[in-house]
């Protein structure tokens, strides 16, 4: 029974590597937790709300990091939304050829390395944000009135990480709109044509409501990868750790954080770095969650149609 | 009686391929016509010309002259718009937008009409009633269109077309994905409507068609091959291959 015995070494070969994901899993979450308990034992939830950091005397918090990496994501995502959803509705609707060619180079943003990002961030971005666009957005608009709008023009910090953020979410966003899009039923189209509704009617009430789920899912997908972005923004945040004064500042992410404190970290210091970590990925854990709900929900709405 | 719309030698391409071949058709106000003939031979095609759905798409063409009031409709300067808010279509499978009951129906009157408060609630109410839908979904408003049953939701379509409050009403097969039941009420519906709208509907289904309609035109591979009062057509046909097909022997 020569064959039955390969057939059976083959079935529980794949069975390990399937469970490898699951294993994976629990053993980030275990080690992070692991390597953080001093630090939740030291601080307990306080290191959530405490924005010191302090080596010398043994002080830690996670406020500021957080601060940073949810700022960062939440202007990456208001400024790469409109674009991504703008860019995918022209793709759908567009002449083949043009929608191949531009489709393809929506696709291939995503390819580029995240070290390119910083790069290009540090040596175009930022002497752009600091020589134009800061002292644009904040004299001329009179920004500085509002809340978490600093004068501060230095070119580094949230908003240029945001910015840098956004571009590289853009093409995640895009291509599962674009592909949410197609899928809305030309019928439905065409009646909303019917009643008269013109092109931008109809991708904002109908397609855009038909698949909303999906297009959740993408912003999830989005958020996810924004979150969790370490070189891009490591060039452009600024590395400060404490509470920024407004977008404007210098500041810092948890990822950002990560990168630059662990080579030379030890004891506490090391312990709340595990900490942060295990933020991170409960972070990037629940959104991931989030999304995939909203991909299968939407799925299952179509299936059922 | 009032010819509402007439096809002038209408013809109709998809991309190299032609559809429709020197159509003639006179459809007069408050009447229904009924079109029917074999699958394939260009009912929707002729039907999509009338509110200009086909320039959707960008292969497709027609070419000659339809009339409207007196006014080609096919000319660049008519306003599309405003044809698709005088020209409502109802396909074969409901189509429900992605919103509630009330705002299915109240969205061409946001569009069109700008209305909104007491003003909005009462034409919906009135369009919903015009497609003896209101009495089913009074209580269910604000839930999602797609929540209702198949021959409640092609009613929902059709108190969204009447709530623009249109001249025309093109219907393509609009009972085929519904029960008998559901079917009756619609053709009753359409029989009430007919007062103030004009209705073209296509029909595979010779009953129907003979049940419900004023005139009837016959087609066949793309051409109109016998047209006039229903009566006539179904009892005393001119041309041979439309008593073929009224009398089941193709198609
Ligand atoms: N999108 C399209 N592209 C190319 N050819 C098409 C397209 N739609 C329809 N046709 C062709 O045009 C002709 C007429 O089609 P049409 O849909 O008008 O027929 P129909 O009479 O409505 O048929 P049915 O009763 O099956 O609905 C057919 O030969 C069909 O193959
Ligand atoms: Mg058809």
């Amino acid at each position: 029974m020569k064959h039955s015995f390969g057939d059976c070494l083959f079935k529980w070969g794949c069975l390990f590597c399937a469970a490898m994901a699951l294993l994976l899993l629990f053993g980030f979450f275990a080690q992070l937790t692991a390597g953080s308990a001093e630090a939740w034992r030291r601080f307990g939830f306080g290191f959530l709300v405490s924005s010191a950091w302090d080596p010398v005397a043994g002080k830690f918090g996670a406020l500021p990091a957080v601060t940073g990496t949810l700022l960062t994501t939440a202007i990456a995502l208001i400024a790469a939304l409109p674009l991504a959803f703008a860019a995918a509705m022209y793709l759908t609707d567009a002449p083949r050829p043009i929608a191949l060619v531009l489709g393809h180079a929506v696709d291939l943003l995503a390819a580029i390395p995240s070290v390119i990002y910083g790069m290009w961030g540090l040596f175009v971005l930022v002497p752009l944000m600091q020589d134009h666009v800061q002292p644009f957005l904040v004299e001329r608009l009179g920004l500085c009135g509002l809340p978490f709008v600093n004068r501060d023009f230095n070119g580094f910090g949230i908003f240029t990480a945001g910015i840098i953020l956004a571009v590289m979410i853009l093409p995640y966003i895009c291509a599962v709109m674009r592909d949410v899009f197609v899928m809305t039923p030309p019928v439905l189209r065409e009646s909303a044509f019917g009643v008269g509704c013109t092109r931008w009617e109809v991708a904002r009430d109908i397609v855009l409501g038909y698949g909303m789920r999906g297009v959740m899912g993408g912003v999830f997908i989005g958020l996810g990868r924004a979150l969790g972005e370490t070189m891009a923004v490591l060039f452009v945040i600024g590395n400060v750790m404490k509470m920024p004064d407004g977008i404007f500042s210098g500041s810092t992410t948890i990822a950002a954080t990560l990168a630059n404190n662990f080579p030379e970290a030890d004891g506490l210091q090391k312990s709340a770095l595990f900490a942060l970590g295990l933020i991170l990925l409960c972070m990037s854990f629940g959104i991931q969650s989030l999304s995939q709900y909203c991909l299968r929900a939407d799925a299952v709405r179509r299936g059922s149609r | 009686m009032a010819i509402k719309a007439k096809a002038e030698n209408l013809n109709f391409f998809y991309g190299g391929h032609q559809a429709l071949f020197d159509n003639n058709l006179e459809v007069e106000a408050n009447r229904i016509t009924a079109v029917i003939g074999p699958s394939g031979c260009g009912k929707s095609t002729h039907l999509r010309i009338y509110n200009r759905i086909f320039e959707l798409y960008r292969d497709q063409r027609a070419e000659g002259r339809l009339m409207i009031d007196g006014v080609n409709v096919l000319d660049s300067g008519v306003d599309v718009l405003e044809l698709r808010r005088k020209v409502g279509m109802i396909f074969q499978k409901p189509t429900p937008f992605p919103m509630s009951v009330f705002d299915n129906v109240a969205y061409p009157l946001k569009l069109h009409y700008k209305l909104k408060g007491g003003e909005l609630n009462d034409r919906v109410e009135a369009a919903l009633r015009g497609a003896s839908l209101w009495e089913e979904v009074r209580d269910k408003l604000k839930s999602g269109g797609l929540a209702l049953s198949g021959g409640q939701q092609q009613r929902l379509c059709i108190a969204r077309a009447i709530a623009a409050e249109p001249e025309i009403l093109l219907m393509d097969e609009p009972t085929s994905a519904i029960d008998p039941v559901a079917t009756l009420k619609i053709e009753e519906l359409m029989l009430e409507l007919k007062s103030r709208f004009t209705i073209v509907i296509v029909t595979h289904n010779m009953q129907q068609a003979a049940r419900i309609s004023d005139f009837t035109a016959f087609f066949y591979k793309g051409r109109i091959i016998e047209s006039g009062p229903t009566g006539t057509i179904f009892t005393a046909p001119s041309n041979p291959k439309t008593e073929e097909y009224i009398t089941g022997r193709f198609g």
